[in-house]
This record gives C-alpha cells, sequence and structure tokens, in this order.
C-alpha cells in the first residue's frame, strides 16, 4: 500500500489496456459559470430515478408541496425517496416518457411549480462530525442520493459497509468529451465536495483516500489540491487524460494497480469509488439537510446558442433547458431536412442516447444534454446506418479498456448465441464505445452488445421464472398426492369407526345392528316379492352372512326347527291359496311377515349363548304365524270365487316350497339329504298331479252329487288322522341327526312338531266344516233336480271313485308340504 | 505347445482383469436415470400450460425423449423446438399449427380476475397449474402475476367468464433495444 502512495506521488500510475483519445470538446463550456436558471413552470418528477426499485407514493393530486418534501417512500433498502424540487401544487400522476433510450413512460409526479420556492423545515447540521454513522447514513439515504455518476447506484448502500477499506477513491476524472459539469462543480464548490469526502472518511474510514481527475481540468485540480492541503490522507491524482479513464474499475487500475475480477464487485478488493458529485451531494444533504433536487447539468453542442453549466431542478423537461440555452433547431437543421426533429442527447456522445421527446426530464443521472450540429456530428443526423461488414482489423480489441474481443462479441450478438458470448464476457463490457468509435466499418459495436446484454437479462428472467413455476408444479403435484391419501386415509378410518361401533355389544349397537338387518331384509323382500323367491333362501343368506362358528351346530337346529315351522307355514299358505281368490294382496303381506319372522328367529339366534333359548325364540314366532295363516285363512274362506286361479298361484307356490325345502336341506346331514331327495321325488308327481286336481275339482262341481261330499269329507278327516305319524316318521331322522348334546332342544323341536301337526289339523278341519255345509245346502238344493234325473246316478259314481283318487292325492300333498 | 499354452494362459488371465475391471466401471459409474429427460425440461418454458397435449413440461419432455413430435410446444415457439432439434439431433419442424398461439399479440400475458364478477367458485384454482391463484370457496379470487405463467388454463373453466389474459406492459426494465424500431448509430 505504501508503494502504491509512493508511485502516486511520484506521479506515476498503471495504465489500462486500451483507450481513445476523443476531441475533447470540453471548451463550449468549461470557461462559464454554473448558471441559476429561472424556475420552469412544470416540473416533472419520475418515480423512478436510479436502479432499484420504486417508493411508493406519499402525495395525492391537488397536494400543496414544499421543496424538499419527500415525495415517495419506501422500506426496501435497495430504493431510494424522491423529493419535491420546489414548492407548489401537484397537478397530475401519471405516466410520462423518462429519460431511458426506450421512451417508454414510467410513473411521474407533474408538479406545477408556485413560484415561492419555499422550503420545507431544515436542520441545519454544522457539526457533522458529532452524529453517529447510523444518523449520517440515514440521512444521505433520506436525502434520496444516488449514485450521480451514470449508473445511479443508491449511495447509501454503497457507504454502510463493514469490511475494512484501504481506498476510498473519488471519481473526478470526468473523462467524456463534452461534459463539464463535475469540472465546474469542483472549482466552484470545492470546499461542499471536500466536506462530502470527510463525511464518507468518517463513515468508510479508508486507509487512503484517492481524487482521481485527469489532466485537462487544471482550475479544478487547483481548487481541490487547495481545498485539501491540510489532509494528509487525500491524494489528487492527476491523471493523463484517456478516455475511459472514469469507469470505475479502469480508475481502480489507474490509481492502484488492482484489477477488479470480474464479477465482482470494488468492495471485495477493499475499494470505494464514488462520483465527485456525489460527494457534494452527500455533503449538502448531511450539513444542510438538502436532499437531491437538483443537479448541475452541461448543455453543449453547436446547436445551442449559449452552451453552459446550469443547476437543474430535478425533473426540469429539456426543452426547458433547451429553450433557456437559446436551442437553435434551425441551425441545427442547416438543410432541408425539417422532417425530423434535430437529435438531442442526454448524456455524452460516447454513452448517452437520444431522447425522442423533449418532455423528458432531468434525473438524478442527467449529466449532460448534448445537441449537436450537423457538421459537428453527422452520424446523429444520419438515418441510415452506414455500417459494412467487419474487415478484422482488430482495432477494435485494440482499444477495449476490459480486454475484450470486440469483433468475436459482434459476431456472436448478431447470431444469439448467448453461450458463447457468456464465454467471451459480455458482461464485463462497459459499453464505453471506444470500440465503435475506432470502427472504420462504422458498426455500432455497443449497440448489438446493449441488445445482446438485454436479451440475456430477459433470458435469465424467464429462466428464473421457468424454474419457479417448474417449482410450483412440481409442489402442486406432490400437494395433490398428498391430499388424495389423506383423503382415503379419512374415509377408512369412518368406516373403520363404523364397523367398530356396530360390532361393540352395547344395546345401542345391537338395536344399529338389528335396523341395518332389518332394512337389508325389507330391502330384500321386495325383491323376493319381486322375483317370487322363497324367504327360506333369504333367511339362509342372512345366516351365511352371520356365521358363528362357535355356534354353528346351534345355528344348525335351530334352522331345522325355523324350517319346520317354515314348512308348516307354506302348508298353512297352500291352504289359504286354495281357497283364496284374491291370492296377491294376501300373499304379499304374509311372506313379508314370514321373512321378518325368520330374521328376528334368526338374530336371536345367533346372539343366544343357549340351545334352550334359541330354541324358545323360534317357538314363539312359529305360533304367531299361525295365528295368523289361521286368520288369513277365515278370511280367505270368505271369499269363493276365483278358484282355479287360485289353484294355479298355489301351484307356482308349491314349486318354490319344494326349492326352499331344498335349499334349507343343504344345511342338515348326509341323513336329512337322503330324506330329502325322498321327498323331492315326492313332490314332483304331486305336483303334475295338481292340475288333475283341478280338473277334478271341476268335475265334482258339475256332477253335484251328495255321496260324493259326504265321502270326501270322509276320507279327509282320515287323512289328517293319517297325517300325524306319516309327519313325524319324517320329522324324527332329522333330529336323529343333531347331535346327543342337543337332546332337549330335540324334545321341544318335537313338541313344536305336536303344536304344529295339530293346528294344521284343526284349520283343515275348520277348512272342510264349512265346506261340507255348503256343499250340503247346495246339494239338498240340488237333490230334486237329481231326483228327476235318474240317469246321472251311474256318472255320479264314477265320479266319487275319481274323487276318492284326488283326495288321497291331496293328503300325499300336505304331508309333503309339512315336510 | 508350452509356448501356445502359456500364451493362452497369459491372454485368458489379461481378458479376465479386463472383464473385471470392465463390470466393475459398469457398476461403479451407472447412471441413474434418463438425464435426456431432465435436459429437455430444461429447455422447455416451464408454463405447464398443456398445450401440447401433456400434462405439463415434464410430461412433454418425456414424451419427447420417447419419439414425441418437438414441435408442440407454442409457448417456447420456433427457438424452443430449435433447441431441442439441437439436442436430440433431429430436424427443425415448424411449430404444429394446431399447437400455435393465437397470432394477435405474441407478447407475456398474465391472466387477470375480473375481481367484482367473481362468484368465488374455485374452478380456476383446480385448474392453475402452478397454484397462482388465491381465494377460497365463495371468496373472492384473485390472481398472483409475478407467479402466473400465463398458459391460459383458467381462463376455460371459469363458470363467468371474469378471467382475461392481459398483456404485460413493457417496462424500461423488461425493454429489449429493437434494432428495427430505434435507428442504431454511433454518436461520435
Amino acid at each position: 500500500m505504501e508503494s502504491i502512495i509512493e508511485r502516486i506521488t511520484q506521479g506515476k500510475f498503471w495504465p489500462f489496456h486500451g483507450g481513445i483519445h476523443p476531441p475533447e470538446q470540453k471548451h463550449f463550456t468549461c470557461d462559464k459559470p454554473i448558471r441559476q436558471l429561472p424556475l420552469p413552470k412544470q416540473l416533472i418528477v419520475p418515480l423512478q430515478q436510479h436502479i432499484g426499485r420504486q417508493g411508493d407514493l406519499l402525495v395525492n393530486v391537488g397536494d400543496k408541496v414544499l421543496k424538499g418534501q419527500p415525495l415517495t417512500q419506501s422500506m426496501n433498502p435497495m430504493s431510494v425517496p424522491i423529493h419535491a424540487p420546489t414548492s407548489g401544487t401537484i397537478s397530475a400522476i401519471k405516466r410520462s416518457v423518462i429519460a431511458h433510450p426506450s421512451g417508454l413512460s414510467e410513473l411521474c409526479i407533474f408538479i406545477d411549480v408556485d413560484g415561492e420556492d419555499t422550503w420545507r423545515a431544515r436542520n441545519i447540521c454544522a457539526n457533522y462530525t458529532q452524529l453517529s454513522n447510523q444518523q449520517i447514513i440515514s440521512k444521505i439515504a433520506d436525502a434520496g442520493i444516488a449514485g450521480m455518476g451514470g449508473a445511479g447506484f443508491p449511495t447509501h448502500i454503497k457507504v454502510n459497509t463493514k469490511p475494512d477499506i484501504n481506498f476510498l477513491i473519488i471519481n473526478a476524472a470526468e473523462c467524456e468529451p463534452y461534459i463539464t459539469a463535475d469540472d465546474l462543480l469542483m472549482r466552484e464548490h470545492s470546499s461542499a465536495i471536500v466536506d462530502g469526502i470527510k463525511i464518507l472518511d468518517q463513515l468508510l474510514s479508508p486507509a487512503f483516500i484517492l481524487i482521481g481527475i485527469e489532466d485537462n481540468k487544471p482550475q479544478a485540480i487547483k481548487a481541490l489540491q487547495q481545498a485539501t492541503q491540510s489532509i494528509e490522507k487525500i491524494k489528487v491524482c492527476v491523471l493523463p487524460t484517456k478516455y475511459p479513464s472514469g469507469g470505475e474499475k479502469q480508475l481502480i487500475k489507474l490509481l492502484t494497480g488492482k484489477e477488479v475480477a470480474s464479477g465482482a464487485l470494488p468492495l471485495h478488493a477493499g475499494i470505494v469509488v464514488q462520483n465527485v458529485a456525489t460527494c457534494f451531494a452527500i455533503s449538502d444533504a448531511v450539513i444542510n439537510d438538502t436532499p437531491l433536487i437538483r443537479r448541475v447539468v452541461t448543455l453543449t453542442g453547436q446547436a445551442l446558442a449559449k452552451p453552459q453549466n446550469v443547476w437543474a431542478l430535478l425533473g426540469t423537461p429539456v426543452s426547458y433547458l433547451l429553450e433557456q440555452t437559446g436551442f437553435n433547431s434551425e441551425s441545427a437543421l442547416s438543410d432541408q431536412q425539417t422532417t425530423s426533429t434535430p437529435p438531442v442527447i442526454m448524456g455524452g456522445p460516447m454513452m448517452g442516447f437520444s431522447i425522442l421527446n423533449e418532455q423528458v426530464p432531468v434525473v438524478k443521472t442527467s449529466n449532460c444534454i448534448l445537441a449537436p450540429s450537423k457538421t459537428e456530428m453527422p452520424s446523429a443526423f444520419a438515418h441510415n446506418s452506414n455500417e459494412v461488414e467487419c474487415i478484422r482489423c482488430g482495432q477494435c480489441a485494440d482499444v477495449c479498456p476490459s480486454q475484450l474481443l470486440p469483433q468475436e462479441l459482434q459476431w456472436s450478438a448478431k447470431a444469439k448465441d448467448h453461450p458463447q458470448l457468456a464465454a467471451l464476457n459480455l458482461f464485463d463490457c462497459i459499453d464505453c464505445g471506444a470500440c465503435a468509435y475506432v470502427c472504420p466499418s462504422q458498426i455500432p459495436l455497443v449497440q448489438y452488445y446493449r441488445v445482446a446484454k438485454a436479451e440475456i437479462r430477459r433470458q435469465q428472467q424467464l429462466d428464473l421464472k421457468a424454474e419457479k413455476a417448474k417449482d410450483r408444479f412440481e409442489a402442486r403435484k406432490v400437494r395433490l398426492e398428498r391430499e388424495k391419501i389423506a383423503r382415503e386415509e379419512k374415509q377408512k378410518k369412518a368406516a373403520a369407526a363404523r364397523k367398530a361401533a356396530m360390532n361393540k355389544k352395547t344395546p345401542a349397537a345391537g338395536a344399529a345392528k338389528s335396523a341395518v338387518a332389518a332394512a337389508l331384509a325389507r330391502v330384500k323382500a321386495k325383491k323376493a316379492a319381486s322375483s317370487g323367491e322363497s324367504s327360506a333362501t333369504i333367511t339362509k343368506n342372512i345366516d351365511s352372512a352371520n356365521v358363528n362358528t362357535d355356534v354353528n351346530t346351534v345355528n344348525n337346529s335351530a334352522e331345522i326347527t325355523d324350517e319346520k315351522s317354515q314348512v308348516q307355514a307354506a302348508i298353512e299358505r297352500a291352504k289359504a291359496k286354495r281357497l283364496a281368490k284374491n291370492k296377491a294382496a294376501q300373499q304379499q303381506p304374509e311372506s313379508s311377515e314370514n321373512i321378518k319372522q325368520d330374521i328376528s328367529a334368526d338374530t336371536s339366534a345367533d346372539k343366544a349363548p343357549t340351545d334352550t333359548e334359541a330354541a324358545k325364540t323360534t317357538h314363539a314366532p312359529a305360533d304367531d304365524k299361525k295365528a295368523k295363516i289361521a286368520a288369513a285363512v277365515a278370511k280367505a274362506k270368505a271369499k269363493t270365487q276365483a278358484k282355479a286361479l287360485a289353484k294355479k298361484q298355489q301351484d307356482s307356490e308349491e314349486h318354490s316350497n319344494a326349492e326352499t325345502d331344498a335349499e334349507v336341506s343343504d344345511n342338515l346331514n348326509a341323513v336329512t339329504i337322503d330324506n330329502k331327495l325322498e321327498i323331492s321325488s315326492l313332490t314332483k308327481p304331486a305336483l303334475a298331479q295338481d292340475d288333475k286336481k283341478a280338473k277334478i275339482a271341476a268335475a265334482v262341481a258339475k256332477a253335484k252329487a251328495k255321496a260324493q261330499a259326504k265321502a270326501k269329507a270322509l276320507a279327509k278327516t282320515q287323512n289328517d288322522q293319517t297325517q300325524q305319524p306319516l309327519v313325524e316318521e319324517v320329522v324324527s331322522p332329522k333330529n336323529e341327526t343333531t347331535t346327543d348334546d342337543k337332546a332337549e332342544l330335540s324334545e321341544q323341536v318335537d313338541k313344536i312338531e305336536g303344536k304344529s301337526h295339530t293346528k294344521p289339523t284343526t284349520n283343515s278341519e275348520n277348512n272342510l266344516a264349512p265346506a261340507p255345509n255348503d256343499k250340503k245346502a247346495r246339494i239338498a238344493a240340488t237333490v230334486a233336480k237329481a231326483k228327476a234325473k235318474a240317469k246321472a246316478k251311474a256318472a255320479a259314481k264314477a265320479q266319487a271313485k275319481l274323487d276318492g283318487a284326488a283326495n288321497a292325492i291331496d293328503t300325499e300333498n300336505t304331508n309333503e308340504d309339512r315336510q | 505347445m508350452i509356448n501356445i499354452l502359456i500364451a493362452i494362459a497369459i491372454l485368458g488371465i489379461i481378458s479376465a482383469l479386463f472383464g473385471a475391471l470392465l463390470g466393475y466401471a459398469s457398476v461403479k459409474y451407472h447412471v441413474q436415470g434418463d438425464p435426456i429427460v431432465e435436459q429437455l425440461d430444461a429447455l422447455l418454458p416451464q408454463t405447464q400450460c398443456g398445450q401440447c397435449g401433456y400434462p405439463g413440461c415434464k410430461p412433454y419432455a418425456e414424451a419427447v425423449a420417447n419419439g414425441e413430435l418437438i414441435n408442440k410446444c407454442a409457448p417456447g415457439g420456433e427457438d424452443t423446438i430449435k433447441k431441442i432439434a439441437d439436442l436430440m439431433g433431429v430436424e427443425v419442424q415448424p411449430l404444429d399449427e394446431s399447437h400455435e398461439q393465437d397470432s394477435s399479440s405474441n407478447g407475456p400475458k398474465v391472466a387477470f380476475i375480473i375481481e367484482a364478477d367473481c362468484i368465488g367458485c374455485t374452478k380456476c384454482i383446480q385448474a392453475c397449474p402452478v397454484d397462482a391463484i388465491m381465494g377460497a370457496a365463495k371468496q373472492m379470487h384473485t390472481v398472483i402475476a409475478d407467479e402466473c405463467t400465463g398458459c391460459d388454463l383458467c381462463v376455460a373453466p371459469c363458470p363467468v367468464d371474469c378471467i382475461e389474459m392481459r398483456e404485460i406492459p413493457e417496462t424500461p426494465q423488461s425493454w429489449q433495444w429493437d434494432l428495427n424500431k430505434i435507428a442504431i448509430k454511433q454518436l461520435t
């Protein structure tokens, strides 16, 4: 470090690569003082005047603002506020063209100047050394100071650094042609600048402060040297004039010999660079409490009658400045080219841009307004580029201060080969324009680089956005998957909870279960009624559903009794139907009743811990059923029509009953199955004979024979007597098949059998008793007729025989039904 | 005879040695997954718009790796097709007409919910592939403009047609130098 200072004191520097010596053109303005301009009528203050983000508005249309009053604020550290440059009324907040090469519009505050220039309250701070660093930094931030050299980086961030700073470099080089704003500022306000440097010294406490200034500003050098005489730390370094020595990295190289690595900040090398105008703004802000509301702007060019540096309030339209300096558009457009407006360039001739609209306001980074004449800068007036092919002369590479390969870059930029541009370090290009200046083919190289840089930045933003979208898409997929799994689990849990509640042996659960079972049964009953399925099938289904291995045998025995009662019920039904005419109306409620009873019997059998209980529970419904059937039969007797129809339906009923038997017997042991086979073999001929019976019955009615009726009545009673032993025979083998343990059960089953036997018998007696009476009455009536007809006797005898046979079949039928 | 046997033995040992080496290398340096899919996915614009007929950019990348046509990505346009063609070593195909975006404007767009008309049906929320719509049932919805990929998928499900695609206005930050619009010239 000492060697660096030694070298500097000896006046030796480290030259940077390349550089050019364009005509300086500073003589237009360098000998005139900075002029104070009268207040313009209107100011247009863009919300964003620097790198970073714009703040939030603090004012509304119609508000009166005072000079220095903040118009925006923001919590974002990369944002600085803007202030009202003078007092006035806000007439509008709308989009307006801003100082940008794109000529795009941004939000601007329009202030109608009241001409009074009333300041807000200010706290003059005479002794800034008493302020803490944080206070100074907040003052700088509140004053809205952004780098005034060109880029506009918020100053409070740059000075709020932790690591040790070796060098604070004050950039006073002002290397671009035409511009003398910093030169004049240094000449006229050197003490204020030195105050600003001292404040920075307090903040950053660097080892040395180097002021880099080009040797084409002798008056400014003298002024600075006088102002910094007493301060050992500050060295005024007079540099040879060469463009672009004012570039940050170039200045660092010149003064310290250090090269800032590509992509790194000077801060990493322990160096902070501040523009000289920024130093002035800092001292103004900290000492005078004056925010950044004005700056020195060089108004120059041959198109201006009075080129001069002026103090321009931020927001002053360029048109007003040109007007004040005698802009002669006719002299600029010396020829007949009146169709287009004369070019006005904001910034220097090397790095500035043409402004498309003269309403563009001056902002914090605008250091020069250049209005050239045609003779002075013919290329600015040329509407067609004079670009020709690259001749590979290599001059651009010789002058490039960043040691890049401009022609290679140009080719890659034209080909939009972004990876190649990155490989050629495009982003180390400082847009100085030296390459284009020396290009014999007049290729506007910088423009190509700017386009390429903008494209790459955009692509990077798109890539970033795409990456974010991808992440969000993936996250969404994961979320949907997770939600699906959670939903399934929830459903599973709910189902398990329902099952658990059902299986609990609480009365409530039992009730719920039986309710469900009843509901199930109702549904099935409906089905059965419509399809003609027997109730026994349902019983069996429900049984199999409620399988309980421990009480399997109990179930079986219970079923046996159950089935017996069913068989009996079926018999009753059959008989009832034989007599009933309105069969459909009767059968439905009956079958559903049966089903209900079966179910209740089954469920109770399932639950019953002991055999006897199971048996007992089956008794009651069976008895109930019989009673009901008896009632139904009584009703049926009252109706004595449509016998043929009733018989047909009864036939089908018998069919289904037979099937029931077959199914029921599946549950029984092999012995029972043998019996079953016999039964079923018997059933079939019985069914066939039913038709015969119907015919016979019809024939009987025709015959109307007395003797016949009597014989029939006798035969029936006899049949009923024979019924009992028959049924007992059939039932007993079933009981024997059950295990010895169930002796009790079988006894009770026998009892049921007994009951069921007696009841049908009485029923059949009931059936027969009124029937003969009717017949007798009818017969009595017909006897008179019969007597008259003597010849009928022979036929009657034949019929009697037939009837006897029919009765025998009838008994058989009933027996089978019972089984 | 002995010489021949020695030669065979030496060659056998060498071949066994190299075989073992190759076998080890194939296990040790086994390439996991399908890197081509990742590369293709990186080229796609990740709008997740589904205009290609696949439910997202990654599924389309997988399909392209398995021989699907490369010209179905409308948001990516010709540039993406060119990049995919380079990567896959196939010829550049013109953008499939059925997948071409409406020619009215090519600028990036962002969905916008006219909040006064929104009935809070959440249909657009379910349609959004990047969860860029905020809202709840019977609550007004709104689009998080920064997260919106402009894929258009939320427009169709809206029962009250309160979603429209708006162009993102150009700002000085997003502005692109256009040498055709602005005459380029060196001023010195």
